[in-house]
């Protein structure tokens, strides 16, 4: 009986003492000092090092990167999630975001990526070109029809369908071959550097040189490749509107274009 | 005591207690509700033929079914051992056995992965055997039968260690073996717990997402089960998402108000429980 009016007393301060640093924490993620970044998974390699470099160069400014999918980035925005920048990995949910009159500017391309075939090491299904993949039994991997790598992977698949050395049904048949459609290409290349996916359709900067140890790629010709371009933009309800406007220009600028080149990326300059 | 007690009650607690249940109430019925309103009727009814969600709908039924079978099958001696014996290293396999409870799902797909995969320590050797895991129904099964495993036999143990020893006493003093004291007391007493441990295995498994998407990937048809249909439709046709989740929400619904009904008077069991001494009816 006494024991019960201790916990009571234990609880209160409890439940108290937790509202607090609950508090304190969503005071502290709104800081001005903190800058949030709302990032496609592609770039986390390429955003980690530009991170470290602002941070560097803005001594107090704290950068959080939020990762997903562009479309769970575009998901979260429309449902009231607080960013400063967004770096979409497609033109399509960067102009979604648009049309909800969220952004404060003109998206501003930054990068390309293209599409590559990613296959591991140990090569289970002895994968040696692209006309393998459709190969009875292989199993691959690529990204959902609504991830912005899935749709590229399918429209790549088509163009190679009509490309010479390739049979017709070229697409038709790959498709037969794929055993899961993922959520994000982080997990695309996840099955394939486990060895439980005999290829997958990633970014080339996804396969990173952690990565390399234990994937290899499969280059898509120019010709049937999908050059995915890359828009950042400042979001209008911007916390930290002008740090978030340096962060964009460090990523536009010669140094930051070296870092995404560094990541696998094309520089948004080297393309015409 | 009875009397100290009522005088250290003071009249807020009940207020206390019903604000509280009131708060927490709130937060568990809001997005329910709010899901609720978001779906009309007209829709649901509509897209509940559609082709995408009466697959995911047959797969997610097929897949739970086989994964709670598994789980009483092997579960129930699982059950039996823990409740009546003691033995070293007890306490670790109890851990173990609760430890989906907690985990990550997707930590628990990705061990899954480093076993059962084609590269992983037992999927080389099943991959001999012609067995393959993931990315196949049967990984789906297995992802969903190791996350709700803890949730039949927890209930189902303590259901065993809580049937009176006095019973069980007197049957073997009547020279009934550990079998036939199993089947005819034991199990009977506590059916109550076993349907309760079916009924949370089975909605643990139905709603199981993390270690199935990590697992056995995502294939409309082979492995896209509800959750994973609800998670994927959400980025592209918000409307179906919806219809999904409305039905994964009444399945559950039932199965857990399903529970809540069984124990008890249903069963037809209490009597004869209460009296084992009584001939059985055959």
């Amino acid at each position: 009986m006494t024991s019960r009016r201790f916990a009571g007393l234990l609880a209160a301060p409890a439940i108290l003492l937790s509202l607090a640093l609950v508090g304190k924490a969503a005071e502290a993620g709104r800081s001005s000092s903190t800058l949030r970044v709302f990032a496609a998974s592609s770039l986390a390699n390429a955003f980690g090092d530009i991170t470290r470099e602002f941070e560097r160069t803005h001594p107090g400014v704290s950068v959080q990167i939020n990762l997903a999918g562009s479309h769970q980035l575009a998901t979260q925005l429309e449902h009231g999630a607080t960013g400063d920048v967004l770096a979409s990995a497609d033109q399509r949910w960067m102009e979604h975001v648009r049309s909800l009159t969220l952004l404060a500017g003109d998206p501003v391309p930054f990068a390309r990526n293209r599409l590559v075939v990613s296959v591991p090491r140990t090569n289970p299904a002895r994968i040696e070109r692209l006309q393998d993949l459709a190969r009875r039994g292989v199993k691959v991997v690529m990204g959902a029809q609504a991830v912005p790598v899935g749709a590229y992977s399918r429209e790549v698949l088509e163009k190679l369908g009509r490309t010479r050395g390739f049979p017709p049904d070229f697409a038709r048949r790959v498709l037969a071959n794929v055993v899961s459609e993922e959520e994000n290409v982080k997990s695309v290349i996840g099955k394939v550097q486990l060895g439980e996916a005999d290829a997958g359709f990633v970014y080339r900067s996804d396969v990173t040189p952690a990565l390399a140890r234990f994937v290899r790629v499969l280059e898509i010709p120019d010709s049937a490749n999908v050059i995915a371009t890359y828009p950042i933009a400042v979001l209008e309800n911007a916390p930290a509107p002008v740090v978030a406007r340096e962060f964009v220009a460090l990523v536009l600028s010669p140094e930051g274009q070296a870092i995404l080149r560094r990541h696998g990326l094309i520089p948004a300059a080297d393309v015409p | 005591m009875t009397a100290a007690v009522r005088r250290s009650a003071p009249r807020w607690i009940p207020v206390a207690a019903i604000t509280a249940m009131g708060v927490l109430l709130l937060v568990l019925a809001l997005p329910f509700a709010a899901l609720m309103a978001r779906a009309s009727p007209g829709a649901l009814l509509s897209r509940l033929a559609e082709p995408s969600v009466v697959q995911a709908l047959r797969l997610s039924l097929l897949t739970s079914f086989a994964a709670t079978a598994i789980v009483v099958v092997l579960g129930i001696p699982t059950a039996y051992v823990l409740a009546t014996r003691d033995f070293r290293g007890k306490r670790l396999i109890e851990v173990l056995i609760d430890l989906p409870m907690v985990l990550p799902p997707t930590v628990a797909g990705f061990a899954l992965l480093m076993a059962f995969g084609r590269m992983g320590l037992a999927g080389q050797w099943l991959r001999v055997l012609g067995v393959t895991l993931p990315f196949t129904t049967l990984g789906v099964v297995l992802a969903q039968a190791f996350m709700a495993a803890p949730f039949f036999i927890a209930p189902v143990r303590t259901g065993f260690a809580g049937v009176d020893p006095r019973y069980l006493e007197a049957a073997a003093t009547l020279r009934a073996s550990e079998v036939h004291r199993f089947r005819r007391i034991m199990l009977p007493l506590a059916l109550p717990s076993v349907v309760a441990g079916t009924s949370m295995c089975a909605a643990r498994a139905l709603g199981e997402f993390g270690a199935t998407i990590t697992f056995a990937g995502n294939l409309p048809g082979v492995t896209q089960t509800m959750p994973l249909a609800v998670y994927v439709t959400l980025q592209s046709d918000l409307d179906t998402a919806v219809v999904l989740s409305v039905l994964l929400l009444a399945m559950s619904f039932g199965l857990l108000l399903g529970l809540r009904a069984a124990p008890g008077g249903w069963w037809g069991l209490r009597p004869r429980a209460a009296h084992p001494g009584s001939s059985p009816t055959r």
